[in-house]
């Protein structure tokens, strides 16, 4: 009766990417409906699934989902990435939040004018060198496990990989002071469904370049 | 052993505030200590207590936790504020998270460029009215229940109440049409515990005035 989960969002990694590494290291087969354009997505807001007439929306067990972290919380609780009890539970969502305003701030970077890029780049590398990386490498330095809470896979897990992924984008060598992590990016990226996922063909999107910038920002009026 | 949940930063609404109505609302007791200047919040950074040097931050059943969302997520399961299953959860969830969002715009109201402050408040008006108070009102309605989730209080109750609060501080006629919406703020104003939580000498604070967002400008630059 229940389908496979179904994705609404345009063609490229948003707020709808974090969704889709959930979904697929959980193992989870999920489809995708991707707008090319405005029309498309007015569409689907005058169909009345969108709470807020906004994207991220997963169809999923029934419900119209949207706000990323609803979606989020909804995926790892079903699928057993969420932690075992209510402590551990706080522990993901500490980590996971803070890794969220590094990843708004990669995100958001395509967006910044012209001038503001070199600015904004030296800001993200500085915050993911300095505020963010550091914690995560001391987290694991301090209990010497292989994830990060409760020496099982988590959604946190899943989450700082992704994140390391796309800050080692805009400089290669970032993980450079942190040792640890470049172990823990190693061992996660080898689980057999996030390897799957990281393979060309996989429903993970690239970086956005000029075109695909072009067609959301027409497309969200952004 | 476990003392009361301890509340750091400053002495302001801010990012705290929801943490505070969530607390009050659940009927649990909790202590604050204020950060006043940069001095305070460089001490809990040097401490090692701010896991991003940031606050809010709760002391909370021997954790230190920060990041809003970390803190509610935690209060709302632990008092039985978050639904029975994963289903109510996330109906929560994206009421909450809704909520957030317009919350996020009236907080960060005060430190806009004074050039576009009309346009933001003309968009969190445009917003609350044909967005968020509709999709809120229609939930409601389509159950004709008391409460947003599962016929039972839970978090988005509160977080909207509140929210409906600082809506009615910008414009009070922003929720004119708005029945449900006014039904459910005059049921969950008159719990018990909220009741106390909105009399005058509660641990609620005050809208922003001028001395207080230069404070907080002082210590978080």
């Amino acid at each position: 009766m229940a389908g496979k989960p179904k994705l609404y969002y345009f063609n490229g990694r948003g707020r709808m990417e974090s969704i889709r590494w959930l979904l697929a290291a959980a193992g989870v087969e999920f489809e995708e409906e991707l707008f090319e354009t405005r029309e498309e997505f007015e569409k689907l807001i005058q169909g009345g699934s969108l709470m807020y007439e906004q994207v991220p929306m997963v169809e999923i067990d029934g419900m119209n989902l949207v706000e990323t972290r609803a979606i989020l919380r909804y995926i790892a609780a079903k699928y057993d990435l969420y932690g075992r009890n209510l402590k551990e539970q706080a522990w993901i969502d500490m980590y996971v939040e803070g890794l969220k305003d590094l990843n708004d701030m990669i995100m958001l970077f395509p967006f910044s004018l012209p001038e503001e890029k070199k600015m904004s780049l030296d800001y993200i590398l500085e915050r993911a060198t300095k505020r963010f990386f550091p914690v995560y490498e001391k987290a694991l330095r301090d209990h010497g496990q292989d994830f990060l809470v409760g020496n099982r896979l988590s959604w946190a897990d899943i989450q700082l990989l992704e994140v390391i992924l796309m800050a080692e984008e805009c400089k290669p060598s970032v993980l450079s002071g942190f040792p640890l992590l470049q172990e823990f990016k190693a061992r996660v990226s080898h689980i057999p469904t996030i390897n799957k996922f990281l393979q060309p063909g996989s429903q993970r999107k690239p970086p956005l370049d000029e075109e695909s910038l072009e067609t959301m920002k027409k497309t969200f009026n952004c | 052993m476990a003392g009361k949940p301890m509340l750091h930063y400053f002495n302001g609404r801010g990012r705290m505030e929801s943490t505070r109505w969530l607390l009050a609302a659940a009927g649990v007791e909790f202590e604050e200590k204020l950060i006043e200047s940069p001095e305070d919040l460089k001490k809990l950074v040097n401490e090692g207590s701010l896991m991003f040097q940031q606050v809010p931050m709760v002391e909370i059943d021997g954790m230190k936790l920060v990041q809003t969302r970390a803190i509610l997520n935690y209060i709302a399961t632990k008092y039985n504020l978050y639904g029975k299953d994963i289903k109510e959860r996330a109906l929560i969830d994206m009421y909450v998270e809704g909520v957030a969002d317009l919350g996020e715009m009236i907080l960060l109201l005060p430190v806009a460029p004074p050039g576009e402050k009309d346009a933001k408040l003309a968009l969190i008006k445009e917003k609350t009215t044909n967005r968020y108070f509709p999709a809120f009102e229609k939930v409601l309605k389509s159950h004709g229940q008391d409460y947003l989730v599962g016929n039972k209080l839970s978090r988005a109750d509160i977080h909207l109440v509140e929210l409906i609060y600082y809506v009615e501080e910008l414009d009070p006629s922003l929720i004119a049409n708005f029945p449900l919406l006014k039904a459910l703020k005059a049921r969950v104003s008159s719990l018990p515990t909220v009741k106390k939580f909105l009399q005058p000498g509660s641990q609620r604070k005050p809208p922003l005035d001028q001395k207080t967002l230069e404070q907080g400008r002082k210590i978080f630059k």
